[in-house]
């Protein structure tokens, strides 16, 4: 088998995501060629070598300096079609999914994503996905080739397996409607205010707070538990507040010895960011939240009713 | 300014499952529109509105009882729905359904084209990206903000670094976060309305599209097993009648993190 592991990177590294899909897709013994499209980023190229790669293309062209799908997608293809990668998989990102969906239908290929795990049965490849909230675990595959996947992010840890990769450069053309579309303004870490990666205790806010005034009760139960306050994406997007606080895909993962969830629903990308927490209590009113699936103590009521309360009850046990 | 959003039906509540025998989701059971694109109708109002003028369009692919969301999304004040129905559909992945829609958008010729984020029902917020390499047109996803001005959409998306922003020229393809907006609820002026609206259904042959191209035959994976979830330690699940903060409490000091 020839598999393709997209890498990407930023600011100059190579994304752990990635890494370990590599790491992951040399375990299982096949050829693995890693592939780093941007502008300016063969220097990069080299250090897959130590994951798993045995040989890495890259494509340096300025038509792929910012991080938008559609250009990547043209690389992409044309790699795929040009080698006979009959296997091309990738770390989820918001990048990598638009890269990854683009590219099934260039190509008509099937794209299997939010997997966990990737195995070979009886010699065919298949791939591990929790569905509807992962009460579901299915072994999917796929029909003809290449073979499209998209890993859950935090999938796999990269290890440190393999030697040196050969390096070689490839060069690619681009569509018109691939560069149609412009970053006018890149993304750099937000990450000002308290970090909650160290908090023992979190409390952690969703839209059922209803309001960005209503941060307040989860911040008065934080504190009342010695912990930190965290939010998803949702309230991150609507400007209640800092990205700095989200939990998830696409913000921060945690593990603390509590997380307490309030008006959470409990999305796959909010749990990938807090599955490891010890134990878990959520508060939702909504009985068939997914966020329930994943609680130790799962609590259907109202937040703005029972938020309060517990603080209080925790500080009236805090006096005592 | 014409506006197409994709809407589609999820099923709801207790109705959500894998059909064993077919492996796909079963969608005979109660259904509703996804909520993440209500999002999206709801943009696309707001868009048509700030212009004062243009159309807005909704547009699924699904079962005949689909006519359901998108006549909730006419409620909401949508203009026009059409429905892709056909015994044929069945069992369709991305590929086929990315090719059915773009059929079915090639038609309309939509200044703009807006997802929701995801559907609730495969998490996987990937058809967006499929149907603009199809359509051969700019997209960006995840835009919690945006904005139409002089042939061009502006729009600022989260990715796993912060927020970037992204412009591309109409037509292009936006698939929103579902923070961008605050939904509406239909009104029984909108709700009544509704069923006066023009809604069309079209089948595979009215789209020039192959039944093979569609379906479970037009898809390029598959389904082979469904298992059960590891087991998870003892959880628990109360339901308030105002003693919920004194069991949290008693909770939290048997797990001695009190
Ligand atoms: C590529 C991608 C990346 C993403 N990354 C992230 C990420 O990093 N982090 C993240 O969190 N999300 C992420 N998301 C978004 C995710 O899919 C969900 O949209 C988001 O997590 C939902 O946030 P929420 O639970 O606050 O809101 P909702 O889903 O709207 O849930 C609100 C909940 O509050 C409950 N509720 C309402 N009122 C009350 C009340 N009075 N009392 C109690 N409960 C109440 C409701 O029943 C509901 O369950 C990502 C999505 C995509 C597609
Ligand atoms: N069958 C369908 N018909 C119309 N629109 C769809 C359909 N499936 C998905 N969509 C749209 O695509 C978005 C992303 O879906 P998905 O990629 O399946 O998570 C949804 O929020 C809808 O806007």
């Amino acid at each position: 088998m020839a598999t393709l592991v997209f890498l990407e990177h930023h600011d100059d590294e190579l994304q752990k995501g990635s890494l370990g899909v590599l790491s992951k897709a040399a375990s299982l013994g096949d050829d693995v060629t890693g592939v780093v499209l941007g502008s300016g980023v063969a220097p990069l190229a080299s250090g897959a070598g130590k994951f798993g790669a045995s040989r890495v293309l890259v494509v340096d062209d300025p038509a792929l300096e910012a991080p938008l799908p559609q250009p990547r997608v043209d690389a992409l293809a044309q790699i795929v079609r040009d080698r006979g990668f009959d296997t091309v998989l990738f770390a989820g990102s918001v990048l990598a999914a638009d890269t990854a969906a683009g590219l099934a239908a260039r190509l008509d290929a099937g794209l299997n994503w939010d997997l966990t795990d990737l195995a070979r049965e009886d010699g065919r490849l298949v791939g591990k996905r929790p569905a509807l909230e992962d009460s579901v675990y299915a072994d999917v595959g796929w029909r003809g080739e290449p073979r499209l996947a998209l890993f859950r992010s935090g999938a796999f840890d990269p290890s440190e397996t393999g030697g040196e990769a050969e390096v070689e450069e490839v060069s690619v053309s681009f569509e018109d409607f691939s560069q149609a579309a412009k970053m006018l303004e890149q993304a750099h870490e937000e990450r000002s205010g308290p970090s909650i990666e160290d908090a023992e205790v979190i409390v952690a806010g969703g839209r059922g707070l209803g309001g960005p005034e209503n941060f307040k009760l989860c911040e008065e139960l934080a504190e009342a538990l010695g912990g930190a306050v965290a939010a998803t994406r949702a309230v991150v997007d609507a400007g209640w507040y800092p990205y700095a606080a989200q939990v998830g895909q696409t913000g921060r993962s945690v593990s603390p010895k509590l997380y307490v969830a309030c008006g959470i629903s409990g999305a796959i990308q909010h749990k990938v960011g807090m599955q490891s927490s010890n134990v878990v209590v959520a508060i939702n009113k909504d009985p068939n939240a997914p966020i329930f699936e994943f609680s130790d103590l799962g609590v259907v009521g109202d937040l703005h009713e029972i938020v309060p309360k517990l603080t209080e009850l925790v500080l009236a046990r805090k006096g005592s | 300014m014409k506006i197409a959003v994709c809407v589609k039906q999820v099923p709801e509540g207790a109705a959500r499952r894998l059909d064993p025998a077919t492996k796909r989701l079963d969608r005979s059971g109660e259904g509703a529109l996804n909520p993440f694109d209500a999002h999206a109708v709801e943009e696309a109002l707001q868009i048509r509105d700030a212009a004062g003028e243009g159309e807005v369009v909704v547009l699924s692919m699904g079962p005949q009882k689909a006519l359901d969301s998108l006549r909730k999304a006419l409620a909401m004040g949508a203009d026009r729905a059409v429905l892709v129905s056909d015994d044929a559909l069945a069992g369709s992945d991305l590929v086929a359904t990315s090719g059915v829609l773009a059929k079915a958008l090639e038609r309309e010729q939509a200044d703009l084209v807006l997802l929701g984020q995801q559907g609730s029902d495969s998490d996987g917020a990937v058809l967006g990206a499929s149907l603009a390499d199809r359509l051969r047109l700019p997209m960006f996803s995840q835009a919690a903000e945006l904005t139409v001005e002089g042939g061009s959409i502006r729009g600022k998306r989260q990715t796993e670094f912060g927020y970037d922003v992204i412009e591309a020229p109409l037509p292009a393809i936006v698939a929103v976060s579902d923070a961008i907006n605050e939904p509406r609820y239909p009104s029984l002026k909108g709700i009544m309305g509704a069923k006066k609206k023009p809604q069309e259904t079209l089948s595979l042959a009215d789209l020039e599209v192959e039944s093979g191209a569609a379906g479970e035959e037009g898809s390029k994976t598959e389904v082979s097993t469904l298992g059960d979830p590891p087991p998870r330690g003892d959880s628990r699940k109360i339901e308030d009648d105002g003693s919920a903060a004194q069991q949290i409490v008693d909770f939290l000091a048997e797990k001695r993190l009190l």
